[in-house]
């Protein structure tokens, strides 16, 4: 019965929401849309587990005092200020909680992905080599595609030369052939394979076939 | 300049600022400076996420169906709303050894969710689309040039030949072998071209960041302190 009830769950909501579908009716898209408001729900509940755990782990870090454990102080203060000011006086521009997310958490967000450009350059330089003819093509594509997004430095590296100018002209059209054309065809082959495995995982998952992510409860028997 | 500023928007440039400098700190080294900033972007997001979640799926989804009914337009309360809440309160039972088992029914409902979901989604949003972008005349009527045919034709046939590449149930030896070393091609230039546009990407975020520094911050607030601005 531990596994068999939460099979039955999976099996009833995954053929109900398959079925809906195909089913434009009223009462189909009420339990839809039901169903939806069940899940952000249960999701909830899960992000408190996840917080729980993130928490936890700073705690632990702090009581036990290890290394670098001052940090983890800044992490449980900042988390608990963010809760008490969002939860406490609202979410809507003009509160403190939208400053905070303006002020701190966009630019936080944007100078830390920001920040790669810096690693990907890095590690690009060391490891692109025209070893072979797939790598040259990854190299040549990368730096097309690149180049093309900055004509401007062509003139900066051919100068002000015949060959910078035509150049400066038509990379970006080569660049937006090599995305239109070849990447496409690249990247729509994988898509066809996402698109098939999606299905077939979640046909294994609805049929019970699947059930691994049913295997945490150390303590629940078969 | 500045004075004119409201005093919010000057101290949240003054502080965005900072938290950004912080962070590129880390391009000399890891420092103490650089960890506080990291750390606080962890907790203020953990937050943003738990008062999100809060105010858009909790309050709205579970406690306003049943407390203040009026709220949603409900005529009285809605308590079909529980059986969520008794789902996601059977997440807690993994703290329960003897009851954990208990936290598969959560689990299983919104794997029964996300799984019944994708199959329509994929076919309709990613499968069908495709195919139909992938069939269509490499020639059409109208002015097309030759070189715009031949990239249709191109494009046909990078597709075919990628898919003979994720073909694993023969082995890739004669035709197939052929078309499947086409495909790894294909595969490489779209990889590249995917490599370029995240670089691409991150470098326009770092151009933004470096602009938001120099014109909101040095030469709206601090060049001014000099004379400048």
């Amino acid at each position: 019965m531990r596994l068999q009830i939460p099979l039955a769950i999976t099996f009833l909501i995954g053929l109900f929401m398959a079925v809906q579908f195909f089913v434009p009716h009223e009462v189909f898209q009420y339990s839809f849309e039901s169903l939806l408001a069940w899940v952000r729900i249960v999701g909830a509940f899960a992000l408190v587990l996840g917080i729980g755990s993130l928490l936890r782990t700073h705690w632990d870090k702090i009581r036990r005092r290890r290394r670098d454990w001052p940090y983890s102080i800044v992490t449980i203060v900042s988390f608990l200020a963010m809760c008490v000011i969002g939860i406490g006086f609202g979410h809507e521009p003009g509160t403190v909680f939208y400053w905070v997310f303006e002020n701190i958490q966009v630019p936080l967000d944007a100078t830390m992905f920001s920040l790669l450009a810096f690693f990907i350059a890095s590690a690009a330089f060391r490891t692109f080599r025209a070893r072979s003819t797939e790598a040259t093509l990854l190299l040549v594509a990368a730096v097309v595609v690149m180049l093309g997004r900055v004509p401007s430095a062509l003139i900066v590296s051919f100068g002000d030369t015949a060959v910078g100018h035509y150049l400066h002209a038509n990379m970006p059209d080569v660049s937006e052939w090599i995305m239109n054309f070849p990447t496409v065809a690249g990247k729509r082959g994988i898509i066809f394979g996402v698109a098939l495995g999606a299905i077939a995982t979640a046909l294994r998952v609805i049929l019970g076939i699947e059930r691994s992510h049913l295997g945490g409860g150390g303590g629940g028997g078969q | 300049m500045a004075e004119t500023i409201p005093l919010e928007q000057v101290l949240g440039t003054w502080v965005a600022a900072l938290l950004t400098l912080a962070i590129f700190s880390f391009l000399y080294r890891d420092n103490p400076v650089y960890k506080i900033a990291e750390h606080m972007f962890v907790g203020v997001s953990a937050g943003y996420g738990v008062v999100i979640t809060w105010r858009e799926a909790v309050i709205p989804d579970l406690i306003q169906p049943l407390l203040d009914p009026a709220a949603v337009d409900l005529a009285g309360p809605n308590y079909v709303v529980l059986i969520p809440g008794a789902l996601g309160m059977l997440m807690f039972s993994r703290f329960f050894p003897r009851y954990d088992w208990l936290s598969r029914w959560p689990i299983a409902f919104v794997m029964g969710y996300s799984s019944g979901l994708a199959i329509p989604a994929a076919i309709q949003m990613q499968l069908l689309p495709q195919l139909h972008a992938t069939l269509q005349p490499v020639w059409p009527a109208g002015e097309v040039t030759w070189w715009m045919a031949l990239s249709n034709l191109l494009l046909f046939v990078g597709v075919l030949c990628t898919l003979a590449y994720f073909y694993f149930s023969r082995e890739h030896k004669g035709a197939l072998g052929v078309a499947s070393r086409i495909g790894i091609f294909f595969l490489m230039v779209a990889f590249g071209a995917g490599f370029g546009q995240a670089v691409m990407a991150r470098v326009s975020l770092l151009i933004g960041r470096v602009r938001f520094l120099y014109d909101d911050w040095w030469m709206t607030l601090v060049a001014p302190w000099f004379g400048g601005g």
